[in-house]
Formats: structure tokens, sequence, C-alpha cells
């Protein structure tokens, strides 16, 4: 079915004098509201903004949105990114007055509500992770990532450790390396094993005494578990060297395993992942980051804490890192991520890692005749598949991707990780049934026939969006990044 | 669980596909060791019904601006909010996608982060926006490291007025890069010229000048631009972009980067977050900026389409070189600031700042009045102020918040020179009525 | 067959260098140009930089890969192709004529004989290769 054809952006509808708010006439007696201001301070002309009524915006966003696919439309198996469904309930929960309309400054007397939630969520997500102290401040995943390796640095100062070096697998998301420069530190690039796992003795090589942290993702990018880990944290902590990991891949492990008991130092959480907070088209999300007790002074500050019977924000923690937003964290997230723990419990997080589990073998077994599989499973929450097979037919993994779209699915995440030629990164998530998992291995094995035998309609796709492929070269090349009345 | 699918017997099926005996069997790369051997010590599941009754009651313990008057500011306001903002954000195809990367399936996103990059670019006077940083903090020190990528230099001078809890954001970005920071007194509430002359120099990346400032007054941000271009500095300028109806758009003012916090734009108070950083920058920088760029293009049929652009500057492909760690960010706050400024449009955020103007200007000079209590600075201001009070501002603003007013924000936590001081904000929302009725109270409260 | 005109020398980053009068001419190679795709941005220094053998002068971009671009020899850069700021589709369409990068006068000259032969670089590609 092909998506409905809308071409218009909101600059290009309307009419001049068209308004589409609802203000009240001033009742203060203040005749000039410019009065007192300098008048060089003060715009000249009114900005050039639409002119369009309530309707024409109600109908222009909502036909725009027809234009995406969604977790709530379509099977989204992007993988690292854990797309499941997110709850109404949270939704619900999250814009209660008494959380989405509280001023951030709000006297602590007066928000007992929020911080109790707060120091509770932060309470289950230290146990879900076997961490001892965990701070709710990180705006999204890689913001989690600086502050980790941040405590860590300060962690090493405060021993008078000159470390200058982070050790990163070349299988690593790009924020580990990013947020790792970001810190200050100079990033290793460790070659990984085919499986993804870690190779350990070059990991021992590595390990000199001016590396301050290792950091990997636990299960790996390829979606297995890293069977040696606590080889790999005590080699580290025995050379005086800190692990961090990358929590994107938590929603395999609940109730399983935790990664405070697989020796790590600090973690982040993804709740936009493991926690379904939607994905809001790109954010927001939350990067809540958790620490062994030798790192809990170098929280970032305020930390929410329980004083008797109340809640307060303390300030006074004079080896915190500091501060990463202006607030407390992201807590229109957190109210959802808190909801949605409580309405699962600690049986149900658990069922959730199995079926997440479950979904991405029955995949991979599903598509390992017609597709390479990227290592010999069993898999853990995802699976990587490569299509090197199909690119010898001249059907690269973007093709693959393409198709699929008009199959009526979204697209794995392709080309990562990458060390896996042609990759196609699966992620299925617990939330999705049987029937769709079936549905979708059956367009994939339909494209597999197709690369073999029809290969233009792949080459084609997409045909039934709403536009078909884009020009990548030009709009880098030309960059129009805002728009301008046609002339 | 209503959020899992498979029933048992679909997973004794899937099981037999995949050859497995047992859930336990697709776990065998786990070691024993470090296998949890009891459950998560988590309260049990709650059922919906009764979930909704525990948080509503932790909900109702909080003072929200709905339950009582608000004139708490400091970077984030209770402006109005149209309905119809909340309705269009939650449908799920806009709610529930992630980061457009299949263009094609995604063109409802890219198309409103271009319009949104349009509207930001117009109100901040700069030539082109990104998608969305986190926050108004995060986006400020995002700022400061582009300048000194931009300019060789590691140094930013940060005008006295910049709100501290941004200040200290800009710190924690500042110190892995080894990026010194170094202050600008104030006078009478306002960046002191003559102190910022003499900090700026040969090494400074950027002068940071947030206008209105955190007291509330308005900075000459000309006069800033001057002396920061004089050095070979940029002018890095943090704005609140409801206030672009009416305050002239920075770039026009000489800002090379244009920053905010843009909550006001229709986003939710929320407690502090989710927020909207706002970033705008010259186009010269546009291949130094941080996050995402969405652009326009044309696809196979020559049909105009929208893809995310200038992706070399990113972290999945640059990595440790990339211009920001940045990737999930604040796409649905940049999505309800898009509506907000699609609704109020060319006249209504004109109308929304003259409203604001007016109140905060009579709630001034009705608080102002009353016995005890004046106003800390002479400068302009816009939409809040500080007042000085004559009794612990602490102790004013937990007294007025058992009448259901939320008095402002009591500075002695951000500044010690001025623990006698209270921030006053005044949005559009506020009326007549409430602004006499605060007055009144602090009349009674300070007596 | 691979287009390596034998006259160049050439790096093992895939940067070739071309003999005018003592001057250095600099650009990257047919494969490289392959490897990347439509390149749509070259950053290149400004006339008068210096440039260090091995070391970073530049950085070219395609859509979806960035690459540095490594000095064959040390020395000042003279020249520099501005043409490729506004067309830098030339560097795939002529990858060794108009799609050059800068000129080098060189300050180690020597550091030329340390380059690889058109021979020596084609065998290192058939190694390297896919």
């Amino acid at each position: 079915m092909a998506m409905p054809r809308y071409d218009k952006l909101v600059f290009e509808i309307g009419a001049p004098g068209r308004v589409g708010y609802s203000l009240p006439a001033s009742d203060v007696p203040v005749e000039d509201p410019r009065a007192g201001i300098p008048d060089s301070y003060l715009r000249r002309e009114a900005p050039a903004l639409p002119e369009v009524s309530e309707f024409d915006v109600v109908r222009h966003y909502s036909r725009l949105s027809q234009l995406n696919y969604g977790v709530d439309t379509h099977f989204y198996p992007l993988g690292s990114c854990t797309m499941k469904y997110n709850p109404k309930l949270n939704e619900t929960m999250a814009r209660l007055p008494g959380f989405a309309r509280l001023h951030p400054l709000t006297p602590p007397a007066s928000a007992q509500g929020a911080l109790g939630l707060m120091h509770d969520l932060a309470q289950m997500l230290g146990e879900i992770a076997g961490m001892d102290a965990v701070s709710l401040q990180p705006a999204a995943g890689a913001q989690g990532e600086l502050a980790g390796v941040l405590m860590i640095r300060a962690f090493h100062r405060a021993n008078g450790e000159k470390r200058t070096k982070v050790l990163v697998p070349d299988s690593a998301h790009g924020t580990n390396p990013a947020s790792t420069a970001l810190a200050g530190y100079q990033v290793v690039q460790l070659k990984s094993l085919a499986n993804g796992d870690v190779d350990l003795a070059d990991l021992e090589a590595h390990l000199a005494p001016d590396v301050a942290a290792f950091m990997i993702t636990q299960p790996n990018t390829l979606g297995l578990f890293e069977q040696r880990i606590l080889e790999i944290t005590d080699l580290c902590h025995a050379r005086g060297v800190q692990v961090y990991m990358d929590g994107a891949n938590l929603n395999a492990i609940l109730g399983i395993t935790r990664p405070g008991d697989l020796g790590f130092d600090v973690c982040h959480f993804n709740l936009h992942k493991t926690f379904t907070t939607p994905h809001g088209g790109g954010g927001p999300g939350a990067g809540p980051v958790g620490v062994k007790s030798h790192l809990e002074p170098f929280l970032p500050a305020p930390v929410v804490v329980r004083r008797g019977e109340a809640y307060a924000l303390d300030w006074k923690r004079p080896k915190s890192i500091g501060k990463l937003q202006a607030f407390w964290g992201n807590f229109g997230m957190l109210v959802r991520a808190y909801t949605y723990i409580r309405t699962m419990g600690p049986d149900g997080l658990r069922e959730v890692s199995e079926n997440a589990v479950l979904n991405a073998n029955y995949i991979m077994a599903r598509l390992a005749k017609d597709y390479d599989v990227a290592a010999p499973g069993p898999c853990m929450h995802e699976c990587v598949l490569s299509a090197r097979k199909q690119k010898k037919l001249g059907v690269t993994a973007m093709d693959i991707a393409k198709r699929l779209l008009d199959l009526g699915f979204y697209a794995p995440s392709t080309y990562f990780p990458l060390i896996v030629e042609e990759a196609l990164m699966i992620e299925p998530t617990e939330t999705e049934s049987k029937e769709t998992l079936d549905a979708f291995c059956d367009a994939m094995i339909q494209i597999a026939r197709e690369a073999e035998q029809s290969p233009a309609v792949i080459h084609e796709a997409p045909v039934t969006t709403s536009v078909r492929r884009l020009d990548q070269t030009r709009a880098a090349r030309e960059p129009d990044l805002r728009w301008a009345p046609r002339r | 669980m209503r959020y899992i699918g498979n029933t048992r017997d679909n997973q004794r099926e899937m099981l037999g596909v995949i050859g497995a005996g047992s859930l336990e069997d697709l776990l065998v790369r786990i070691p024993a060791k470090v296998r949890l051997a009891r459950p998560l010590a988590l309260p049990p599941a709650m059922a919906e019904t009764d979930l909704v009754r525990h948080l509503r009651a932790l909900a109702a313990t909080n003072t929200d601006a709905d339950h009582a008057v608000c004139f708490l500011g400091g970077g984030v306001y209770d402006h109005y909010t149209p309905v119809t903002i909340d309705h269009l954000i939650s449908r799920g195809e806009f709610f529930t996608a992630y980061t457009p990367y299949q263009p094609e399936a995604s063109q409802g996103t890219l198309r409103t982060i271009y319009e949104y990059q349009t509207m930001i670019a117009e109100l901040t006077g700069m030539d082109v926006a990104n998608a969305s940083i986190y926050d108004g903090g995060s986006s400020l020190a995002e700022a400061a490291l582009m300048a000194a990528s931009v300019t060789g230099r590691a140094e930013i001078v940060l005008a006295a007025g910049v709100s501290p809890l941004h200040r200290r954001v800009v710190a924690t970005y500042c110190e892995g890069p080894a990026v010194r920071l170094r202050d600008a007194a104030a006078r009478d509430g306002v960046l002191d010229l003559d102190a910022a002359r003499a900090a700026v120099g040969a090494k400074t990346a950027a002068l940071v000048v947030q206008s209105p400032n955190f007291y509330g007054c308005l900075e000459d941000l000309a006069a800033a631009a001057e002396i920061a271009h004089a050095a070979g500095a940029l002018l890095v300028v943090a704005a609140d972009p409801v206030n672009l109806g009416v305050l002239q758009a920075p770039g026009r003012l000489g800002a090379d980067i244009v920053v905010g916090e843009g909550q006001g734009l229709g986003v939710p108070l929320s407690y502090g977050g989710p927020n909207l950083g706002v970033f705008a920058a010259k186009q010269e920088f546009v291949r130094r900026m941080p996050g995402r760029l969405a652009g326009a293009t044309v696809d196979l049929d020559g049909q105009r389409g929208f893809v995310l652009t200038l992706q070399t500057r990113e972290q999945h492909i640059r990595r440790e070189k990339a211009t920001s760690n940045i990737c999930t960010n604040v796409a649905l706050c940049a999505l309800m600031a898009t509506i907000y400024l699609s609704l109020l449009g060319k006249q209504g955020l004109v109308r929304v700042g003259e409203l604001a103007s007016a109140k905060a200007h009579y709630a001034a000079e009705r608080l102002g009045a009353v016995p005890g209590v004046s106003l800390a600075f002479g400068a302009p201001f816009f939409k809040e102020f500080t007042l000085r009070l004559p009794k612990a501002p602490e102790r004013i603003v937990a007294r007025l918040a058992k009448q259901k007013i939320l008095a402002g924000v009591p500075l002695k936590a951000f500044d010690r020179r001025l623990a006698d001081g209270l921030l006053v904000a005044v949005t559009e929302k506020r009326t007549k009525d409430e602004i006499d009725a605060y007055a009144e109270a602090l009349a009674r409260a300070v007596a | 067959m691979a287009n390596i005109p034998a006259e160049l020398r050439y790096t093992k980053d895939h940067e070739w260098a071309k003999q005018e009068g003592g001057r250095i001419r600099v650009g990257i190679t047919h494969f490289a140009q392959e490897q990347l795709g439509d390149v749509v941005f070259v950053e290149l220094p400004k006339a008068g930089a210096r440039a260090t053998a091995k070391k970073a002068f530049g950085v070219v971009e395609s859509v979806k890969a960035v690459s540095d671009l490594f000095a064959p020899l040390s020395g000042e850069v003279v020249e520099v192709n501005d043409a490729l700021a506004k067309a830098p589709e030339t560097v795939n369409g002529d990858p060794y004529g108009k799609g050059w990068m800068i000129v080098i006068a060189p300050s180690a000259p020597r550091e030329w004989d340390g380059l690889l032969t058109a021979s020596q670089y084609e065998e290192f590609l058939a190694q390297s290769g896919p």
C-alpha cells in the first residue's frame, strides 16, 4: 500500500493575517510593553513565522506524521535501539499535572513526590544493574558515557594517578570513542575477534600503566554475551584499569545477570531503550549512570537523597564532576521508566529479557539459510546478519533495507557494527509477537529470492514511500538547511 | 504480561524452530558464576488501577503550576502552551519513531526538523540551526567547545549574568578538552564592559553573554560583540527564543553562535527535563556544528525530499574526532516548538512577548512598592527581575507556597552577594489579579 | 585494470605525488576516490601552511566516510586547489588532473625516494585489496 503524498512545508500554507493562537487582551495598566527597553535591543519587524489557522496546523502535522514509520504502526527492528512498544499508561502518568507542570526550582519541600520518585527509581536501577549508586541526570546514553568517563578520570586523579588513554573495541558504538575523547582521553582502538568478543591477549598487551579505562558493550554489538567477562574485568582491575559498560544492550539481561556482578565499575542505562520511554523521532531519552561505591563521591551534582522522611537535593558534593544539564535529569522520561518498572515487577522484567532473546534467536534461526550469520549463536537480544552473499549478486545491505520499507517494515540497523561486512543488525524486542516475526522473516526470505531472481525490484525500492531514494550527495555538497521563499 | 506477545505455546514452537530445548539453552554463553541466583529485589508488579492510584497520590504531593500561581523562572517558564501541541506530538508515527536513519520512511520527522531549523534560524538571526541539543546548559557547553575548535583558542570568558546552572554545565564539558573559563564581572546587574574588555584577549575563543541574563537584565549585545570581535574571539549569545518576537535577534547584533533554552516554546515544565537546547550559528561554522542537521534534496524522480546531512561531523562516522558525542537529542521537544511556533505564528509570538513584558513591568512596580522590598538593579529587563527582600527569601517563599503562590527563586544558593535576592518571572499567563494578590501576600509576609 | 600513472609516486594512504620542477603536486588516487564514493567536501590548508610527511594536511569527505589526507613530503604548502570547495566532484572525475589538492615546496626533497613507485603501489593494492 502506498503512503499518502503530501509535499508542503508549513511555510507554504496559510495566508497573511491568519492566526492559530488564543491570547487574552492585556489586563495590566502598562501602555507600552517596550517602554524602558532601549530601541536597539528591540526587533524592528515581526519574525517571518507561519500565518496559519489552528486547523491548518492540525492537518499539516497529521499529514506529515503519516509519512513516518513508527513502532506503533510498523515493526521497527533497528538493532542497538530497542524499539519496543511504548506503553500508553506511561504517557498518561507523565502528563499528570503534579509531574508535567512542576517547575524544577519549586522548593524541595513542595516537590517531595517528584524527588521521592527519583530516589526510588535510582534505587531500582541500582538493583537491576548491581550498582551501588545511580545518577539520573544524564540526558541520553552519550551523556551517561561522558559522565561515567569523567568520574573515572576524577577517581584516578584523586588517587594521584595520571592515566591518559581509554581502550575501546573497534566494534563499539560511535558514541564510545566520541565521549571518551570529549572527556580528555586518547582513544586506543582494540581489534575485536570475528564474533565481536574481546581478544584477551591483545587486551592484556594494551593494558599499560597509562590506561585509565576499558569501555565495552555487554552483550557485545554482535549480540553475543561476552563469555570471559570476569577474566576481562579481573585483568583490568589488576592493572588499575576501570571497566565501563555501555548499557545499550541491557534489554538482554534483566534479572539474569547484572553489570555490577560482572565486575563493571560504571554502566549507563538507556531508559528510551530498555525501559520503554518513547524515542520521539530522535529523542528525548534519558541516560542514567550507575557506579560502584568507590566512584560514588564523583557522581554529577546534585544527588537526590533521603533525610529521615524527607527527600532533598544534595549539592554539597565537593568531588562531583559537576552538572551535565541545567536541572536534575529528563524527569518526564524518569516518570515513564518508573511506571514501567512498577508495572513489570521483578518477574516481568526477567520475562522481558527471556522473550527478547527468544525472538532474536528465532529470527536468526529462520534466516540462517538465506543470509550469512555474522557469528554463530545463540545470540542474546539481537542478531547480526551479513548480506555478503547478496552483495555478490549486486544487492547491498542498504538495498535490502529499502526493499523492507516497501514490504511494510522499518529497516534493521545497517553497516553496524563496522567489523561486519554488509551488516544487518536486527533487534526484534520482546514486545513483538511470533506472527510479526514470521511476517518479517518471510519478507527477508522473499528479498533473498529476489536478489537471485529479480534484483531490479530491490534496486528500484522503495516505491511505496512518499519519496523514492534520495540524493544524499547533493544534500551534502550543496547544504540546504532552511527554507526560503521560491523566487 | 500485557507487554509481551509470546504465549507459552508460541515459545515452545519457536524453541523448536531454533532447535533449543528451553529458554535456558539460549543463555548458555552466560557463565553460571555470574548468574543472578535470586529474583531482582524490586517491588512486585502492579495492576494498572493500583499503579495509577499510587502515581496520582505521588504527583498530588507536588505543588505544580496548575495548583499554584507560578512566578518561577531561572531558565524555564510557565508560558502558554496551546493544547493542540500535545495532541499532535502524541501521534504514534512521530512519537514512536527514532532518528530518521531511513529517510524514505521518515519524511514526517525530517520535514519537521527542517521547519524547526528554519524557524530557529529566523528567530536567532543566524544562518543555520541544528536539530537540537539536550537543553540550554549543554547547548551552551557545546557552543563553548565549538568556539574553541573554530578559533584554535582555549579560553572562554563568561559574563557574570550567564545562568550559574548553565555555567556549571559548561565547566563540566570544558574539563576534558582543557578549555579554561574566566568570568567577566557585572555592574548593576549587567556585564561591566570595562571588565569584559580586560578579560577578553588573544587567548579568548569566545565571550559568552546571556540576554536577558539570569537576573532578568537585558545586556548590551552589540557592545559585547565589538569587544569579542576586536580580540578575534567569537560572541556566543544565550537567548530565550520565546522573547525573540519582541527582542532583537542576537545575530543582528553581532552574535556568531546563538544558543538557548527553548522550553518556553511549548515544552512542559516537567520538573526541568526534557528541555530543548537551541543551537544556531553562522554558515561559515556549519561543518563544526554539533548535532544533527536535516537538509533538502531530491529523490530519483526529482521530487523534493529531506535527509540527515553533513553527517561526517557526527560520532557514528567520525568517532573520536566528531564535533560532539551527541546521538539521541530532543527531537520531540523540537517538534513541540515547531508546532508552537506555527500556531503562535508571526503575530502570536510578538503578542506573547508584549504581554509578558507588560505584566512583568506591572509586577515589578507592584512588588517593588511593597515596604522594605526593592528592585535589585536599575538595568532594563524583560519578563523577569530581581527583588531585594527585607527577610530571608527562602522563608518568604516557603510561606507563600502555603498560600499557593510560587513566589520566585531565592538567589542565595546561586550568588552569595544576593542572599536577600528573589528572582521573579512573570509570563503572559499571569493575570493582574494574581499579581495583585502576590503583592498583598508579600506585603503581609515581610511586614 | 587499476588507474595508476607510471610517472607518479604514491603513499600507502592513497595519495599521489608529482614532481614539477622541484615542487610536488599532491592529490588522492583513483582507487582512493573510488573507495570513498562521491566526494562532497574537501578541507585544505591555506597557502603558507606547513605540511609534514605522513601527517594529515586536510580532510576529504563523502556522504558516509571521512578520510584524512596525508602529506607525502614535508614542506611549505605553496598552492591550494580552491576550486574543490565549489566543485568537490572534480576529485572523482579527474583525480590525477583537475582534482589535485595542494602543491608543496619540499623541505626534505629526499623524502621523495621513500614513496612508492607505481608498480609498488599496484602491488600494495593487490596485497591489501578486497
